[in-house]
């Protein structure tokens, strides 16, 4: 939040507290339900015990939930390095106005607002070599490729969906980041001759600080809870290669009916993606705060 | 010197889009298919051109209804995460009040949780009140994850508007809610359209609460979809037809949004 001297009002609080009461009651409520689950051994709905912090043990003990973070983790970090770069270096590319700015922002677009079945059902025939536009290309590249029986190629599919179909939110945000820089910026640029590297390191980057802070979270949010694509592309295999956390959790809660270990483990999970958050949060905000510090002296 | 820089721009430009619209090609293509021409031999063109997966859907009610169910849905959620969190939003642009800094984060983490996590306590809630299988039942749990995103989006456009207009229309006698309506509206106008679109596109695409508190009268267009894996295989065309369907109203809303995000925003915050 902005650093300035902002007026003290704690009345301020009324106009906040529609937002509190409906996430409350769609976020919070269900949430005691989970910790209520998660320990306690229910048997039947007539008979239940409380095991206390038994099933967050057992969980925290998981080896197949120890590899499923480790794949999580090198996947969300593999999902940053190459959608952030790209979706700027996609908003730089962009046409500024007229008609191209439109129809480039319609097509990027576009793959947003695929559902996210689809999306997976899609590059499921997109990717098979016999029908496949993607398979057939890369056979004939000669590739023996496979996203169904090969570990690396799955891995490889899964993430390049991934970046497929999300790298236009970081261009999205990006574009209109770029796009709020006035031209006299640019100008003052050019007659101090500064390098192109120079205008996007002080002039472009620092504008688009806010946005991008959106992006990252957001991006390292959601691909740390992806599901659907990868359950419809790969259904977490072959073996266990995409197995991420969620599909591991939907494992254990619907496939053996487990209902407090997965509890248990839907807490442990949350409380990892929060903490991670929060770090990013912090840091980018200390980031932010340094960088202006440096433009003020 | 610039011009290579500026033609290297363009290629790079192009082959994203390239890139960006093969598999929407591909869809496209099965959509135009048969079944069995999908499936058997691969193709750039459809063999046998054939409009009948899009007849399907038009006039099968269970279908098409798949889409009103999801526009009203959307509809909605959209109105109600905007609705609330434009003020909240402007709470947290203007004043610093009690624990401020903390509801922020906390509003983000709901966009943190799984909905997996969600997906039992929700059905289990929503059953006790009687709001399985409506339109109202999923457009609530979207909230979760929009209307913290509402919130963040236009509290960044808010803080990019100085308070000193909001200081000369206090002094010249407008009470809160005229201010905010009639002045301060119209001028985060594109930051309201830039929500919306987001609004739309994460509460359109989301499957999971989406299928769980339906069943058949309130059953959105993307749940719908996955009843086309049945027994006798996956029906392929029809669900290319719909997948190819459900990119048209977010293409609309994109097109209007389109004047704003050009507009650009910086986002004040930080």
């Amino acid at each position: 939040m902005s650093t300035t001297t902002k007026p003290v009002n704690q009345k301020a609080w009324w106009l906040v507290l529609p937002v509190v009461i409906c996430v409350a009651f769609s976020a919070v409520l269900p949430l005691m339900t989970v910790v209520n689950y998660s320990v306690q051994d229910i048997i039947s709905p007539e008979r239940r015990v409380f095991v206390g912090t038994e099933w967050f043990a057992s969980v925290m003990r998981d080896e197949d939930l120890h590899a499923a973070l480790w794949r999580q983790l090198t996947f969300s970090l593999a999902v940053l390095a190459i959608e952030i770069p790209l979706g700027i270096m996609l908003a730089l590319s962009m046409p500024a106005r007229g008609w191209k700015a439109s129809a480039v922002l319609v097509i990027v677009a576009l793959s947003l607002l695929i559902p996210w079945n689809v999306v997976g059902t899609i590059w499921q025939i997109y990717g098979r070599a016999d029908i496949g536009l993607l398979g057939a290309m890369l056979q004939k590249m000669g590739f023996d490729y496979s996203y169904t029986g090969n570990a690396t190629h799955a891995w490889i599919t899964v993430l390049t969906m991934d970046v497929w179909h999300w790298t236009p939110l970081v261009a999205l945000l990006c574009y209109a980041g770029l796009r709020s820089i006035p031209d006299a910026y640019y100008q003052a640029a050019r007659i101090d001759g500064a390098s192109k590297f120079a205008v996007f390191r002080y002039i472009q980057l620092p504008k688009m600080r806010g946005v991008l802070m959106i992006a990252v979270l957001l991006r390292f949010m959601d691909s740390f809870m992806i599901y659907t694509e990868p359950f419809v592309l790969t259904g977490g295999g072959p073996g266990n290669a995409t197995t991420f956390l969620s599909e591991y959790l939907t494992q254990k809660a619907v496939g053996q009916f487990d209902v407090g270990p997965a509890a248990a483990f839907s807490l442990i999970y949350f409380l990892i993606i929060l903490l991670l958050c929060f770090i990013l949060y912090n840091w980018m905000q200390r980031v932010g705060a340094q960088d202006k510090e440096a433009g003020h002296e | 010197m610039n011009e290579d820089r500026a033609r290297l721009r363009t290629l790079f430009l192009i082959a994203y889009i390239v890139f960006a619209l093969l598999p929407i090609y591909w869809m496209v293509n099965m959509s135009f298919k048969t079944n069995e021409d999908i499936l058997s031999s691969f193709s750039f063109f459809p063999q046998h051109f054939t409009w009948a997966n899009y007849r399907t859907i038009f006039t099968d009610a269970s279908w098409y209804s798949g889409y009103i169910n999801s526009l009203i849905i959307v509809a909605i959620n959209m109105a109600i995460s905007i609705t609330v969190a434009l003020p909240a939003a402007y709470a947290f642009s203007r004043y610093s009040f009690l624990g401020d800094k903390h509801l922020f984060f906390w509003l983000l983490t709901n966009r943190m949780t799984p909905p997996a996590v969600f997906l039992l306590p929700f059905f289990q809630l929503y059953s006790t009140l009687g709001l399985m299988d409506t339109h109202l039942a999923v457009a609530l749990a979207h909230l979760v994850f929009n209307v913290p995103l509402a919130v963040w989006i236009l509290e960044g456009f808010m803080s990019g508007i100085p308070r000193e207009i909001d200081e000369t229309a206090y002094i010249d006698g407008y009470s809160f809610p005229r201010f905010f309506l009639t002045i301060f509206l119209p001028l985060i106008k594109a930051g309201v359209g830039v929500t919306a679109f987001f609004c739309f596109m994460f509460s359109w695409v989301e499957l999971l609460l989406a299928r769980t508190l339906t069943s058949v009268d309130a059953k959105p267009i993307v749940a719908t979809m996955t009843r086309t894996v049945s027994a006798s295989g996956m029906d392929w065309a029809t669900l290319a037809a719909a997948g190819v369907l459900t990119i048209v109203p977010g293409a609309i809303v994109i097109w209007f949004v389109r004047h704003y995000i050009a507009k650009g925003f910086a986002m004040g915050r930080v």
